[in-house]
């Protein structure tokens, strides 16, 4: 959105760009909302005022109050406390996952846009056919055959999210290998190996972590859509998906769960797209515009 | 343009292939005798010998494959373990609601052809600002917090849309009352995020030769936006839509099962919460195969339209 803006071209320190940020304000509402989500999921034992599976019939489905400041679930379970420890599972699935998609996807990419011209057909049919599954579907197949656990989830996102990050680092690959300290690299001698890890990865890497940072607010929804319909992470570890769910069932009696439950996601969804559009304007203007 | 169809066309073809030996590797990926996957443990002997002689697991794997894809290509999904019906007619009974929800769910993303291209105008006015943060906010909210939200506040709350079910077919009032909500679950994000794009490739035409040719000719600055550059801008956004189909089923399942409404999402979630192997398999490859033409057809629109679209990416 601000691609119009006068952001001047920052190169040097990572201070700049971080101070090019905060001085946005929407990169600014970005970085605090993803900064609380880290120190949430990090410090969850310290923050969370409730053990999140502790069971208390008596006061189950309260509304928001002084005890409970979100209130509780049908178990009596504290909503806040399953809500801090919720970020726990979401991160880490979205850090393995997005991880694991990343290297894959570069290692394939950067195959596919340096390598022979039948090893890249090969590579993009292979990554056209895994985009065009729907990742909700896809899941939810590999669900039916193998049952649902945390692992299954991670799998099917590595799956699905790895031809978004290998198509991008082909392209950013063909362009690359035709600069000019590329082919200087090759007149030298160096190994095709060495090409890449010293002078393409790295040239590339920036703009694949920008376009990971926003993917993980799609990864934490796909997570909690399917803990959501039972066939993700398992209760009663407290995931935000499985807790849509709890609001779900009592949504006649007690909406509050419901509501609860999903702040968290449109929290999170926000901070990483804020900074993530920002990132993208202060430190790589051309991908801005061809997005 | 016949060659480029031609190359789509295969590629479509080879994508589809290999979805479906993915699957039916999936099914033999699982340890085990596959007839136990797929009917479960309560299955009789009687039972698995009609399915082995069925699915001609005796025969070689090559084989297998064979038989399962002559199978797909006509038409042959498999059959219902529950009704013992022909998977094909369960799927296209439940298509058309999941057809119509998809449908109009892009139709009303064209809002954001208006709002883009008059946020183009001006760019960082306040209309474009407010819109940029607003589509920005919308575009990546996943679909199953902006169900359960939309739910809870105006069905639960206001009262003034139906809770569940897709309503009366015959009566199409109440089909359309039932409609409303899921329709914006899956079209909000779409909004924003056709704006987005009209407004950028907007932004770009109207800095172009033919624009600025336009003007001076002393065409007013409505006829150029209106007849000219609009029907530019446009393309990408039919683009983005077609690549795109995969995205907005998916939004799709997570909708119908929110608001409980009959389609092909909720049948592959209910054959898979039920472990009905041959339904969820059968939905989810016409599912692919829906996807797969739906993504080629855009391409091959945009290769008519723009000729430049036509060579290798």
């Amino acid at each position: 959105m601000t691609d119009h803006t006068t952001t001047p071209p920052i190169q040097d320190t990572q201070f700049s760009v971080l101070s090019a940020l905060l001085c946005n304000p929407m990169g600014c509402i970005g970085f605090i909302l993803v900064a609380l989500f880290f120190f949430v999921a990090l410090f969850a034992d310290f923050l969370a005022p409730y053990d999140p599976n502790t069971i208390n019939i008596l006061s189950k489905l309260q509304g928001p109050g002084l005890d409970h400041l979100l209130g509780t679930d049908q178990l009596g379970r504290d909503t806040l406390s399953r809500l801090i420890f919720g970020a726990r599972i979401a991160l880490y699935v979205a850090a393995v996952s997005i991880g694991c998609a990343v290297v894959i996807g570069v290692v394939f990419g950067a195959i596919a846009g340096y390598g022979a011209k039948w090893l890249d057909a090969i590579i993009m049919t292979l990554f056209d056919m895994m985009r065009s599954y729907p990742v909700i579907m896809f899941a939810l197949a590999v669900v039916a055959v193998f049952g649902p656990s945390q692992a299954t989830i991670i799998a099917t996102i590595i799956v699905t999210a790895t031809p978004t990050y290998g198509r991008l680092m082909r392209t950013q690959t063909l362009t690359l290998r035709q600069a000019e300290y590329v082919l200087s690299a090759r007149a030298l001698g160096l190994s095709t190996a060495t090409i890449l890890r010293r002078h393409i990865v790295p040239n590339t890497i920036g703009s694949i972590l920008i376009v990971a940072s926003m993917d993980v607010p799609f990864v934490i929804a796909v997570e909690a859509s399917l803990s959501f319909l039972g066939l993700g992470i398992r209760p009663p570890t407290p995931s935000w998906g499985g807790m849509l769910n709890d609001g779900y069932i009592f949504i006649k009696n007690s909406p509050w769960l419901v509501v609860s439950a999903g702040i968290p996601l449109i929290l999170v969804t926000i901070g990483f797209t804020y900074l993530g559009e920002q990132l993208r304007d202060i430190l790589d203007p051309k991908l801005s515009q061809s997005k | 343009m016949l060659i480029y169809t031609g190359q789509r066309i295969l590629l479509a073809f080879m994508i589809i292939m290999l979805a479906v030996a993915t699957m039916f590797m999936m099914i033999h990926a699982v340890p085990g005798d596959p007839t136990n996957v797929i009917l479960g443990p309560r299955a009789t002997p009687e039972m698995k010998e009609a399915l082995r002689a069925r699915l001609h697991l005796d025969d070689p794997m090559i084989n297998q494959l064979y038989y399962f894809f002559r199978g797909i290509m006509q038409g042959d999904f498999g059959y219902d373990l529950v009704s013992n019906r022909p998977v094909r007619d369960i799927v296209l009974e439940q298509f058309p609601h999941t057809l119509i929800l998809v449908l109009s769910a892009l139709a009303i993303s064209a809002i954001g052809i208006p709002v883009g291209s008059s946020a183009a105008l001006h760019p960082n006015g306040v209309f474009d600002r407010v819109v940029g943060v607003l589509s920005i906010s919308i575009i990546a909210m996943p679909p199953i917090v902006v169900g359960l939200y939309l739910l809870v506040f105006f069905s639960v709350s206001l009262k003034w849309f139906p809770v569940i079910g897709a309503g009366d077919s015959n009566d199409w009032l109440n089909y359309a009352w039932h409609l409303v909500l899921p329709v914006l679950t899956i079209g909000l994000s779409w909004i924003g995020y056709i704006s987005r794009v009209v407004r950028a490739s907007m932004i770009e035409v109207l800095g172009d030769h033919h624009v600025a040719m336009a003007r001076a000719f002393g065409l007013t600055e409505r006829v150029i936006t209106r007849r000219y550059a609009l029907k530019i801008a446009v393309l990408p956004a039919i683009t983005v839509m077609g690549v795109s189909v995969a995205f907005i089923l998916s939004s799709a399942v997570i909708t119908e099962i929110i608001f409980s409404r009959p389609g092909i999402g909720k049948l592959i979630y209910d054959s898979v919460v039920s472990r009905n192997y041959p339904l969820v398999m059968g939905a989810v490859l016409f599912s692919t195969i829906f996807i797969v033409a739906g993504a080629t057809i855009a391409d091959l629109v945009n290769a008519m339209l723009d000729p430049r679209a036509r060579k290798d990416k």
